[in-house]
């Protein structure tokens, strides 16, 4: 009796295991037989194929019919995914598990993260054969001898007008307001200016006033880079610079609000309720569609103050170190992407300005908007890439947004400053 | 019969699973695989441990899906695991290395066929693209052949088999080691049908446990900065951010008691977040009650009616709510606001924000108590309060003497089970205000934050993912939630004395 229950206990055993056994493809003598899937742990899904990219909605416009031509053109599966929130720390995470994609696209800040943990490899090629491309983009995913990218379109801030309601480009920030507010004294529009703050603050969206008005992040060293030792935040120009910002917030002229956010501050554009937008190119889409009469200019200084300078961001493609399908992803970068053709193809279903000098040119012929978008980064700094970034924003923003509700713009700043510093210390 | 299939496909998937994870190396997962099937079958198949029978299940389910991750995230507690350290020292390494490979000024350019002679390593077949002379290398070295040659690439040569861009993609982890070394640099792979000639501008040297740097002669060597290790040079520079992972003992639990960060915020934060849970058991208790008496009161006309439209936010699914009522608080453009002519600064105020974080919570946990609180009502003799209406007690009193006692035993668990819940609601902190407002005194700890949400910017905000550190302030949370819980255990024991 015994027995017989253990002979059916194994009988069943092999008879289950024989038929998941089944289901692995047999192993093939060809020196290129893959290495046998080890078993993963639950994470962003990578789907299954010989090509996987993970990217964002409106880029995947543009990647999908690329790299399906690419999959024809070699005979190989290909998956566009489009990763809706954290492309960057899901991208790190899985990566490091060894189920992330083979390739990605994130903004140049991405590098400082991905190389302190190793998510990344180089293009394998060097900045002269990026000849074609315009200098600063190659040179903002260029780190220690090597480039870690290839850019193709890059963004920053510019001012979006609503002809109807300010028919004239403001010279400087007292004239935006001074227009802004006329207009809706007209009842043309219902305020003046539609920029996101927040209540948690949005330190990319207020540095260029924040800069025009004398303050800065960091001090930049002899060769244009960011000295991190000098911090910008807590000086007296930052005061100064805080007091112009709260004489624009609740308790002063009412321009910026907290009650403009992310998720409205573009939507009050297109929806015709206010004269100006500070935004970036990913906003254009939604204010052609809108109707509203608009154009663009840089965004204006203060009165007497210094130029207004946006970040600097650029759009790029980059190869994961643990890639399971690296050829194809190298190929596919440093071949397929790097043509005038996929560039163009690029600018189209995602219009930003491209970064490759010939298809720039190409555009701004056919589209004023690139040409405009473009000659807003003329006084843009680079946006910094040092993992502690992640502790610089936060308390940045929560600064600008308790200053444009009205705190004291001195002991905010100060108190701000010493958060940052020590943020900055710790790495 | 059953229980032999059961106990055969027990142990056919534990077999089927074996060659993978043996194969990945994933030891620990298949002792245990086969611990379990072995105290499966001891229990089952032998007949003789009666009471195991039964115990067996539970036992099984809690060590695997209570204990074992409790135990993981201690064990992750006393390591620097996070951003910066997610690879093992000898990872990092050769990533350094392996980055640091640069294409040899003035080298040529090749156009590749990856070829094999079936002895299975590879040969590279590469045209120059400036003179068009083909070469075969492999680990050996370069030699010139003449092969034949279309359109720029070698497509044929005797005694070798050429791999399609698939097999070539395939190889990947083999070619990924294969360089042909030539002199002062090794030519290597690019994509599918490109060389060049690169060069490894860093050396390691393993017995010293430093790394040269070929161009300059500097070398790095190992250096503690914090809780991680860096490859560092003479005057502190660190050749690459990356560190690796490595084992601080009880650092983390040091910093979590010393970081005056941390200290400053976490009373304040510990007590709203009992006020928090509490009110909101409170607020959805009293007002879902309110209700349920209300409509249990057979003189009310389309009790059905008023009863599903009351569910009806319950209906709708969390997440689609809390971001709904974000838009109503916003100070300029909020329904609230606009509907009521104030001009209250909901998201913006300390106070404006505590309050808006009940309602919302209010709004969305009173059907659940209203439901418990009808069903349990309908439960409760009619004729009690009869019995006490005719002892002279007015509507209130038979109500508070008589239905509330007896209501409350029934839904005493839940209200434990509801605080508990609330009392680590981290979905309803993050989506309405993300912990906010926050002052410049305390940039981490905002006026909404609680004990979780706190933790996770911690651990996940300025400093990057910091797992290590996160998985010890897990597990002092997971301490305070069960002293927490045993405490109200105790409490609620002496409600069932009424009986």
């Amino acid at each position: 009796m015994r027995y017989r229950l253990l002979a059916l206990i194994t009988a069943t055993a092999l008879l289950s295991t024989a038929c998941s056994a089944d289901k692995e493809a047999g192993p093939t003598d060809q020196p290129s037989a893959a290495p046998a899937p080890s078993a993963s742990d639950a994470g962003p899904a990578r789907e299954d194929a010989d090509l996987v990219i993970w990217t964002s909605e409106a880029a995947s416009r543009a990647v999908t019919p690329i790299a399906q031509k690419f999959g024809q053109e070699n005979n190989i599966t290909v998956a566009v995914q489009v990763i809706a929130a954290d492309l960057a720390a899901n991208a790190i995470t899985a990566n490091a598990a060894g189920n992330g994609p083979d390739i990605l696209t994130l903004p140049n800040d991405f590098l400082g993260g991905a190389l302190q943990n190793g998510t990344v490899k180089p293009l394998s090629l060097g900045a002269g054969d990026l000849g074609a491309y315009e200098k600063s983009a190659v040179a903002s995913v260029s780190r220690n001898g090597q480039v870690w990218a290839l850019p193709y379109g890059m963004e920053n801030l510019v001012l979006y007008r609503n002809t109807k309601a300010a028919p004239k480009a403001p010279a400087t920030v007292e004239e935006l307001v001074s227009t802004g507010q006329a207009a809706v004294k007209k009842g043309t529009v219902k305020r003046a200016l539609s920029l996101p703050v927040g209540q948690e603050g949005d330190a990319y969206h207020m540095h260029p006033f924040f800069t025009s008005a004398g303050g800065s992040l960091f001090a930049m060293d002899a060769s244009g880079q960011y000295d991190t030792t000098k911090i910008g935040i807590g000086t007296p120009e930052s005061i100064a610079a805080a007091k112009k910002i709260a004489a624009l917030g609740e308790k002063g002229s009412k321009v910026l609000s907290r009650s403009i956010d992310g998720s409205n501050a573009i939507a009050q554009f297109t929806a015709g309720n206010a004269a100006y937008l500070i935004s970036g190119p990913w906003a254009l889409a939604d204010i052609r569609k809108s109707k509203v009469p608009y154009d663009i200019t840089p965004i204006p200084p203060f009165a007497g103050g210094k130029p207004a300078a946006p970040f600097l961001g650029v759009q790029a493609f980059w190869m994961l170190s643990n890639a399971k399908n690296p050829a194809f992803a190298e190929e596919f970068v440093t071949k397929t992407m790097n043509t005038p053709e996929a560039m163009t193809a690029m600018y189209e279903q995602d219009p930003r300005p491209p970064v490759r000098n010939d298809v720039l040119a190409a555009v701004s012929a056919k589209d004023a908007d690139m040409g405009k978008l473009a000659a807003g980064a003329k006084n843009a700094t680079l946006l910094p890439d040092f993992p502690f970034m992640a502790g610089v924003w936060p308390p940045l923003g929560q600064a600008y947004a308790t200053i444009v509700g009205g705190a004291d713009p001195t002991s905010t700043m100060q108190k701000t400053g010493k958060t940052i510093e020590s943020a900055v210390k710790a790495k | 019969m059953i229980r032999i299939l059961c106990l055969g496909i027990a142990v056919g998937t534990a077999a089927a699973l074996t060659p993978s994870l043996a194969g990945g190396g994933h030891y620990v997962v298949l002792t245990v695989a086969w611990v379990v099937v072995a105290v499966l079958l001891v229990t089952y198949g032998t007949g003789r441990a009666v009471t195991a029978k039964y115990l067996v299940p539970g036992t099984l389910l809690l060590v695997v899906f209570t204990v074992a991750p409790v135990l993981a995230t201690v064990q992750m507690s006393t390591t620097n695991y996070g951003d910066g350290t997610r690879t093992t020292k000898r990872e990092t390494v050769e990533r350094i290395l392996a980055n640091s490979v640069v294409q040899a000024p003035d080298s040529p350019t090749f156009n590749l066929t990856v070829g094999t002679s079936g002895d299975s390593d590879f040969t590279f077949f590469l045209v120059d693209r400036a003179t068009g002379t083909a070469y075969a290398g492999n680990r050996d070295g370069l030699k010139e052949v003449s092969p034949t040659v279309t359109r720029g690439f070698v497509t044929a040569a005797a005694g070798y088999t050429m791999l399609t861009p698939k097999q070539v993609n395939d190889a990947a982890a083999q070619l990924k080691e294969f360089a042909v070394p030539v002199e002062g640099g090794a030519i290597r792979q690019r994509g599918l049908r490109e060389a060049f000639e690169g060069r490894t501008m860093l050396r390691y040297d393993e017995a010293a446990d430093t790394i040269t740097d070929t161009a300059t002669g500097t070398s790095y060597t190992v250096q503690r900065q914090g809780d991680r290790e860096y490859f560092v040079d003479g005057q502190g520079e660190r050749l690459s951010e990356q560190s690796w992972r490595a084992g601080v003992g009880l650092e983390n639990y040091r910093r979590a008691f010393t970081d005056p960060r941390i200290l400053g915020g976490f009373l304040r934060i510990f007590g709203w977040t009992v006020v928090f849970a509490a009110g909101s058991v409170v607020l959805t208790f009293v007002v879902g009650l309110g209700l349920a008496v209300m409509l249990n009161d057979s003189r009310v006309r389309g009790q059905k009616v008023y009863r599903s439209i009351l569910l009806l936010p319950y209906a709708i699914p969390g997440f689609i709510s809390i971001l709904v009522w974000s838009g109503f608080f916003n100070q300029e453009f909020g329904l609230i606001n606009n509907l009521t002519g104030l001009d209250i600064d909901w998201l913006g105020d300390p106070w404006g924000a505590k309050a808006a974080l009940l309602l919302l919570n209010l709004w969305l946990g009173f059907p659940y108590m209203f439901l418990v609180a009808t069903g349990a009502l309908q439960s409760i003799p009619a004729e009690l309060r009869e019995a006490a209406t005719i002892d002279g007690a007015g509507a209130f009193t038979a109500f508070r003497r008589i239905t509330l006692p007896l209501l409350l035993v029934a839904v005493a668990p839940i209200l434990v089970a509801s605080f508990a819940f609330n009392f680590n609601n981290y979905n309803v902190i993050e989506l309405l205000t993300h912990g906010g407002p926050f002052t410049p005194d305390h940039p981490d700890a905002g006026a909404t934050d609680i004990l979780i949400s706190y933790t996770v910017r911690l651990a996940f905000g300025a400093g990057g993912a910091q797992f290590g550190f996160a998985a010890a302030i897990a597990t002092l949370l997971f301490v305070i939630t069960g002293v927490l819980a045993a405490a109200q255990f105790r409490a609620t024991r002496s409600l069932e004395e009424v009986h």
